[in-house]
């Protein structure tokens, strides 16, 4: 689901070939019908940003039928656990959870949290989690499945039948999601709503089982394990906010109060990492330097950023493997973002569309960039690219591998790592000498890299990041070496471990042919070369394997360890059995049955009593523009959302607004395999462009019946923000859906089309508004409402009042989709006609 | 040199049919159309490791093959049907949709309509573009500007498409036992190798051009602004060197098998059996059979549905098959040419 | 257009991948105007209506050679023949105009090759399974006597008296006849030349092709002597022109018939336009020959003109109908389809 796994990740689809091989049943649910379905036993297309819906119904399938993996979910998940008496669900009251706050559109959690430390094994208590959730989806039945997402019921059941049957205790699911899933204003809970079926199904933990995450790019893994997020720091430690007033009030703020599991030694974590920043400077007098930490206030995500950009607060920008112009949502934003900089630093393989948009983008023929005047001055820096330089990618499953360079390359093409080097060598020199106290920071970086000739040891990095035992020089064997007394540095906690025994571990290669089904000697996973996360819930609670054909580790009595096929992911002498004494934390505090080391209570959280901004369960919310009314809840859209509400970012009107019928349509967007996500490595690659040479829109024989379009002939798209055009592509692999009695047509666009390169084309993703997820920051760029018209769109400034007719026949103003809380009836509400003509 | 079955039929050992005295076994391809998922990594690795040149940037509107053809610039090619029948057991989820008619007739017509007036008769496609009508037939909206909210049931009725399947299905050059282009060529620059596989060598190949039109499959052209004839060459240096031909090295779902052709064929029988219990009965093989026109293929196909829907003839046969008799009857001609020409002397007097 | 609901044909249509002929025949039937013009389409199925097999790269210095090849053969016939029954108008025509005919073809088949300057890679192998190699001997062991029996006519009677002048008087004849034996081969190679393609039309003709391309050569040589020579030489010539041109229609009109699906190739488009005027002009041609030829040099000009014009049109209908059976799907997927299921 939310995932086109063939087409973007067709290298790792071979493994879902291998699977289907071997008989294993492949459902792919998703609004087209793309080369995963394909391949795949069963497509069930579905309106696009109704996946909770969907989800919600499998678990009030799984529920009301008891198809749950009792056992497990007794075990191992917070199912027994009683939730505070302040609690009321989204069924109370009418889509919200109790704690919101109308004025700052935000949750107090508080209500939210365990009674204490009380349980109902018979998970009978009304206010047990279990109970709770089988209230709160209750209502998901599979009529109203077919509702909002428009699946026909046979179709739904056959998914919930296919889940079930093949999950238990011989037999394991496995669930793949990609941006598909991420992309939405309640992307979070999405994901939440998948892991919640897996583990009422026992699929956590397990082989064969999961959750997988497929990203975006090669080591996207690795830059959210080693973050280039603003809100995290490596080893999704939380960036430390102005509340913290020192190292211990931070500590605290990570690991709670008398918390079980391994984040209780997040102190270990933290001050090796500051070791490693500011190796002797960090001292436990000056709280190893951690007022050094960059603070963080709010919101300051690439969206926040670009619309400070535009307001002049913002002065020099770097981009480096990314290209906003084409690549992120509001592509207009993001150019008149970039054209109001100082500076621009672009390192890139190409001259990409953001190290040109100041004399080719769109915006030039509407007159809203002229080159003359713009004032961002552009450098742009050669990269070279992964083969003309070593280190390491970190894969979906959390694998490292190293790989080694091939070329060198040429020119003034230099590695990221040669760039930051050099370019914090000579800042540090410029600096030299200053008494400025804010320039300390980085004049007492350690930054001490190894180097071979002018270029950085990526290999000493990786020494780093896995971390030293400063008394002895030594590299450490993983996190528990670590320690807070400032004796050991470590750059991620979560990749320490990958140089132990001194030796890359990533970069070894024996073949899968040399070794069990494992692997565990081809490069090396974090944490501690654990291939599946949580593996400790494959046993039952006794540590016994749930069945033979299900086994990957198990404790082997005699010699009083966990044992198997994968590291296990557990205190390796630790037997089922055990009980802590009281008053233990952190990993002492587990039970020999609390496989969920990570999690405060060692338990699979059905319900999230803290941690996300939208709610302890997931809940159908429809996406921020939608052509239809929430069926369940008067809420209509997820009521944290982050709305951006300026004139230069409006939004189409859903329900309960009026007008939404001028863009009629839902709009959704995915990638192609010939090329890559913003076509900076592909467009202006012969081999690549020619595959897919040219921006197309993608109807189903119904609407372009409707609508007058034909095949290959011209069509565009329009939103209140953007007209696109494109070759229109009519196809039966999409199909029109009913929707609460309505006919919901899809339209679909790949977005890899830009100014610069072999092929060209309008910026498909300047259709999108900008509207995130309150937890994750991520904007709903998988599904907006539009309207599609045959021909070439208006050019230059016509194009211009084209779009303010719309908005004007639309009647948007800034306040348009921004009214958060919708559970209050509007008067307008009972005035919509569903036979307005939006001409 | 005209022997048993040198010209048409089966034959056992084909390199040494060709000279070849000491040669490793005839290797070649089985591509497994059933696991193909289109992503076309194969066409991009044989064009990077062959150094083929980029074949023309033009939407084909051909469902996402925009490569068109095989050709001089396109050694491997993967099409793209996308057809109103059921795949196996697949269950497609479009039961019970409020769906009208199928486009693929309407999408079809707009492609093969634009070939017709294209250059070379499509000969070209992919290479150039594709001159598509631009006021087509269906040009009028039917009710541009209506609400959209269509009253339930609007579009349903007995037209309702429900089947569905998207087949992909690489093409590459056939390798076959007796290969039209290798028989006529002039120069002796098409040559079988000891591997069993045809390759044109680049620097005999004069561009005569007989071996494109020898060719029962469409695989073999001249490259324009080169001069010179090109087709796969099976990688013929990786074989040299023992790696796989890249386009298989490069095939993610292994849709795309290179190995000794004899344990290819095993492989794809006990394929087309598993497939044929699994509900896929329309699974069959084409080009593996030494009894077939061109004496069976070097590369050979599972495929989901007749050869001619991938673009395959159904029924290849090598010309060279006929050779005698063209000659006889040649001869017969000839004979009667000078036979006319002495009496028309011997019978004219003055 | 009348029919916006669809196309009710289309609806019934098992797979729509290739049907789009059947689709045409249903939409056009609704209009009524252009129904009764569409020929009956054979129904069958195609990806997109792609040709599968490539359509030649062979352009008009192809048939051109076709035709100066053919010429220059029956020149050397006739030239053999008259240097052989004492017809010195009609030697001096023929051996001149099969030399520049034979010139001609050379240029065009080696302008044709899309690298010319390795047209000598020809001579590397001699390979029997291949028209053109065998083409290219057969040429090669033309060629010489052509080209000795053309010099010696045109020799200046200054060096005429030179010692190698007489050697080459006294060679022309043994030369030219030579030539003479093996340009029936060169006449009717070609049509093998054709035959062994995968292009249909050509393929399936391979029984008519050589009588056609025979027929074909000795009416232009006849023709051409007609134009060149005087009436009272001209005779054999005539006789040659007629025995090519009903032999050329005759062969035509049975391939028409006996060809099946691809006789389509030849009796539509371009082809049948060019096949047509071909046909006529050989009629005339004929016609003129036998009542004016004797009397009139300007009538028997005229008749050798029109067969020259007759057989060129051949060779370019011939070549034209098998372009047209490559690019048309048709061609090969149903008697391919109609073999297997027959």
């Amino acid at each position: 689901m939310g995932s086109n796994m063939a087409e973007a990740h067709p290298v790792g689809f071979q493994w879902v070939m291998e699977a289907k091989a071997k008989d294993a049943p492949v459902i792919h649910i998703d609004p087209r019908f793309t080369r995963t379905s394909a391949l795949s036993d069963l497509h069930v297309p579905l309106r696009a940003g109704t996946d909770i819906a969907l989800l919600g119904g499998v678990i009030n399938y799984i529920l009301s039928n008891e198809l749950d993996f009792r056992e497990y979910v007794l075990a191992y998940t917070n199912a027994t656990f009683l939730i505070s008496e302040g609690y009321q669900d989204a069924e109370d009251l009418d889509g919200l959870f109790s704690g919101y706050d109308q004025a700052t559109t935000e949750y107090d959690p508080e209500t939210w949290h365990y009674e204490g430390v009380s349980a109902d094994p018979t998970l009978q208590h009304p206010r047990c989690v279990y109970q709770i959730l089988k209230r709160h989806f209750a209502r998901y039945s599979p009529e109203v499945v077919e509702a909002i997402c428009g699946i026909p019921k046979e179709q739904f059941l056959r998914v919930c039948t296919a889940w079930t049957s093949n999950s238990g205790r011989d037999r394991t699911a496995a669930l793949v999601y990609s941006v598909g899933w991420t992309q939405h204003s309640v992307g979070a809970q999405y994901i939440r709503a998948g892991s919640i079926i897996q583990l009422l199904l026992g699929n956590i933990g397990r082989p064969g089982g999961g959750i997988f995450a497929l990203r975006g790019h090669a080591s996207i893994q690795g830059s959210t394990d080693i973050p280039t997020l603003f809100n995290l720091l490596p080893g999704y430690l939380p960036m430390p906010t102005p509340a913290h007033s020192s190292l211990a009030a931070y500590i605290e703020s990570i690991r709670g109060d008398k918390q079980k599991g391994f984040w209780r030694n997040a102190d270990t974590y933290v001050v090796s990492l500051l070791k490693e920043y500011w190796g002797e400077s960090a001292t436990q007098d000056n709280d190893f330097c951690f007022d050094y930490l960059p603070r963080i206030n709010g919101d300051h995500g690439t969206y926040r950023t670009v619309m400070d950009m535009v307001d002049g607060k913002v002065f020099g920008y770097f981009l480096l493997g990314q290209n906003p112009a084409v690549g992120s949502a509001h592509g207009r934003l993001q150019r008149l973002g970039m054209a109001n900089l100082d500076w621009l630093v672009v390192r890139d393989l190409a001259m990409i569309d953001s190290a040109t948009f100041w004399k080719n983008a769109p915006e030039i023929e509407t007159g809203e960039i002229v080159p003359e005047q713009c004032r961002t001055e552009v450098f742009f820096f050669p990269a070279a690219s992964h083969v003309e330089k070593e280190g390491t990618f970190t894969q979906t499953q959390r694998m490292l591998q190293w790989r080694e360079k091939a070329v060198e390359p040429t020119g003034d093409q230099r590695s990221e790592l040669w760039f930051f080097y050099h370019f914090g060598r000579r800042i540090r020199q410029r600096l030299a000498g200053s008494t400025d106290e804010r320039d300390r920071p980085l004049l007492d970086l350690a930054w001490d890299y190894a180097t071979h000739g002018d270029e950085p040891s990526a290999e000493d990095v990786l020494r780093h990041i896995n971390g030293h035992d400063l008394t002895t020089g030594r590299v450490v064997n993983g996190y528990l070496d670590l320690r807070a007394d400032g004796t050991t540095s470590c750059g991620c906690w979560i990749y320490s471990g990958v140089y132990a025994d001194g030796v890359n571990q990533a970069a070894r290669r024996k073949s899968r042919f040399d070794q069990d089904l494992y692997a565990l000697e081809w490069g090396w996973a974090w944490p501690l070369n654990r291939r599946v996360l949580y593996n400790r819930a494959s046993a039952d609670p006794d540590g016994k394997p749930w069945s033979n054909r299900k086994a990957l580790v198990w404790w082997d009595a005699q010699r009083r360890e966990w044992t198997g096929h994968d590291v296990p992911d557990f205190p390796k002498d630790k037997p089922p059995s055990y009980v802590p004494p009281q008053g233990a934390v952190g990993p002492d505090a587990l039970h020999g049955d609390d496989p969920f080391i990570m999690q405060s209570d060692g338990k699979g959280w059905l319900f999230a009593p803290t941690g996300l901004a939208d709610g302890p369960v997931p809940t159908h919310y429809e996406p921020h523009e939608s052509p239809v009314r929430n069926l369940l809840y008067g809420q209509q859209g997820n009521p944290t959302r982050k709305i951006y509400e300026r004139p230069d970012n409006p939004y189409n009107p859903s329900p309960p607004e009026l007008h939404g019928a001028v863009f009629p349509f839902v709009f959704t967007t995915a990638r192609l395999t010939e090329h890559h996500t913003a076509g900076g490595m592909s467009r202006t690659l012969p081999y690549l462009s020619e595959l897919q040479p040219e921006l197309f829109v993608e109807v189903s024989p119904e609407l372009a019946a409707q609508r007058g379009l034909n095949h290959l002939g011209w069509a565009h798209v329009i939103t209140s923000r953007a007209a696109v055009e494109a070759k229109v592509v009519v196809t039966d692999r999409l199909a029109p859906l009913r929707v609460q009695d309505r006919i919901v047509h899809q339209i679909w666009m790949p977005y890899h089309w830009g100014p610069v390169g072999l092929v060209r084309g309008d910026v498909v993703n300047d259709l999108f508004g900008v509207v995130v997820d309150p937890n994750v920051f991520i904007q709903e760029s998988k599904v907006a409402t539009c309207d599609i018209q045959p021909g070439r769109r208006p050019r230059g400034p016509q194009l211009l009042s084209y779009l303010a007719d719309y908005r004007r026949r639309a009647e948007i103003t800034a306040t348009t989709g921004t009214q958060l809380a919708t559970t209050e009836p509007t008067a307008a509400e009972s005035g919509r006609s569903t036979t307005e003509d939006p001409a | 040199m005209i022997g048993d079955h040198s010209l048409s039929g089966p034959l056992d050992d084909v390199a040494a049919n060709a000279g070849h005295l000491d040669h490793p076994p005839r290797v070649g391809f089985f591509t497994d159309t059933s696991v193909c998922i289109g992503c076309k990594a194969c066409e991009v690795a044989c064009k990077e490791w062959n150094l083929v040149p980029e074949d023309g940037l033009n939407l084909l509107g051909m469902s996402f093959d925009n490569t068109g053809m095989l050709g001089a610039n396109s050694w491997r090619h993967v099409a793209f049907i996308e057809q109103q029948r059921p795949l196996g057991n697949q269950d497609t989820g479009l039961a019970g949709l409020p769906t009208g008619q199928s486009g693929t007739g309407q999408t079809t017509e707009v492609v093969s309509s634009a070939l017709r007036r294209a250059e070379r008769g499509g000969g070209e496609l992919g290479t150039s573009p594709l001159p598509v009508d631009p006021q087509p037939v269906d040009s009028q909206p039917q009710n541009l500007g209506m609400p959209s909210f269509e009253p339930p049931g609007a579009a349903t009725g007995a037209e309702g498409r429900t089947d569905f399947r998207w087949l992909m299905a690489s093409d590459v050059c056939k390798h076959c036992t007796h290969a039209g282009c290798l028989d006529v060529c002039p120069t002796g620059a098409l040559f079988r190798t000891e591997f069993g596989t045809v390759v044109v060598q680049q620097d005999i190949c004069n561009g005569c051009g007989y071996c494109v039109s020898g060719c029962p499959y469409g695989v073999i052209d001249r490259r324009p602004h080169d001069g010179r004839a090109q087709k796969c060459t099976l990688c013929y240096d990786r074989l040299g060197d023992g790696l796989e031909p890249a386009c298989a090295k490069a095939c993610p779902t292994d849709s795309i098998q290179f190995g000794p052709l004899d344990e290819l064929r095993a492989r794809a029988a006990q394929r087309v059996e598993q497939l044929h219990e699994r509900g896929v009965t329309e699974a069959r093989l084409y080009g593996h059979d030494p009894n077939d026109g061109v004496g069976g293929t070097g590369a050979f196909f599972l495929l989901l549905d007749e050869p001619e829907v991938y673009g395959l003839p159904p029924d290849p046969v090598v010309p060279t098959r006929d050779l005698p008799t063209m000659w006889k009857y040649a001869g017969i001609a000839a004979s009667a040419f000078l036979a006319a020409a002495v009496a028309v002397f011997v019978g004219s007097t003055r | 257009m009348g029919n916006s609901r669809g196309n009710p044909p289309l609806a019934e249509t098992r797979d729509p991948a290739g049907d789009q002929r059947r689709r045409a025949r249903g939409r056009r039937g609704d209009d009524g105007s252009r129904e009764q013009a569409m020929v009956p389409r054979a129904e069958f199925r195609s990806y997109y209506g792609r040709p599968v097999l490539k359509p030649p790269v062979w352009e008009w210095k192809v048939p051109a050679y076709l035709f100066t090849g053919g010429l220059s053969a029956g020149s050397a016939v006739l030239a053999a023949g008259a240097d052989l029954t004492r017809r010195p108008a009609l030697r001096r025509a023929g051996r001149i105009s099969s030399l520049l005919t034979l010139l001609i073809s050379g240029y065009l088949l080696i302008a044709d090759l899309g690298r010319p300057e390795r047209f000598h890679h020809m001579l590397r192998v001699a390979k029997p399974t291949s028209p053109m190699s065998v083409g290219t001997w057969i040429l090669s062991m033309y060629a010489p006597g052509v080209g000795i029996a053309a010099l010696s006519e045109l020799l200046p009677s200054k060096a005429r008296r030179t010692t190698p002048g007489r050697l080459l008087d006294r060679l022309a004849r043994p030369a030219a006849v030579a030539s003479a034996v093996v340009a029936p081969a060169v006449a009717s190679y070609t049509a093998v030349l054709l035959s062994q393609t995968a292009a249909p039309a050509w393929h399936e003709a391979h029984p008519h092709l050589p009588f056609i391309f025979t027929g074909s050569a000795a009416a232009s040589a006849g023709g051409l002597a007609m134009v060149l020579t005087p009436v009272d030489e001209a005779g054999p010539a005539r006789m040659f022109a007629w025995y090519g041109g009903v032999s050329e229609l005759v062969a035509a009109k049975l391939m028409e018939q006996q060809l099946g699906l691809a006789s389509e190739a030849y009796t539509t488009g371009r082809a049948h336009r060019l096949r047509t005027w071909s046909q006529r002009l050989t009629a005339v041609g004929l016609i003129g020959a036998a009542l004016a030829g004797r009397r009139s040099r300007a009538m028997a000009g005229a008749s050798g003109l029109a067969l020259l014009a007759g057989s060129a049109l051949q060779r370019f209908g011939v070549f034209e109908a098998g372009v047209a059976s490559t690019k048309d799907p048709k061609y090969v997927v149903v008697p391919q389809r109609q073999r297997l299921e027959g």
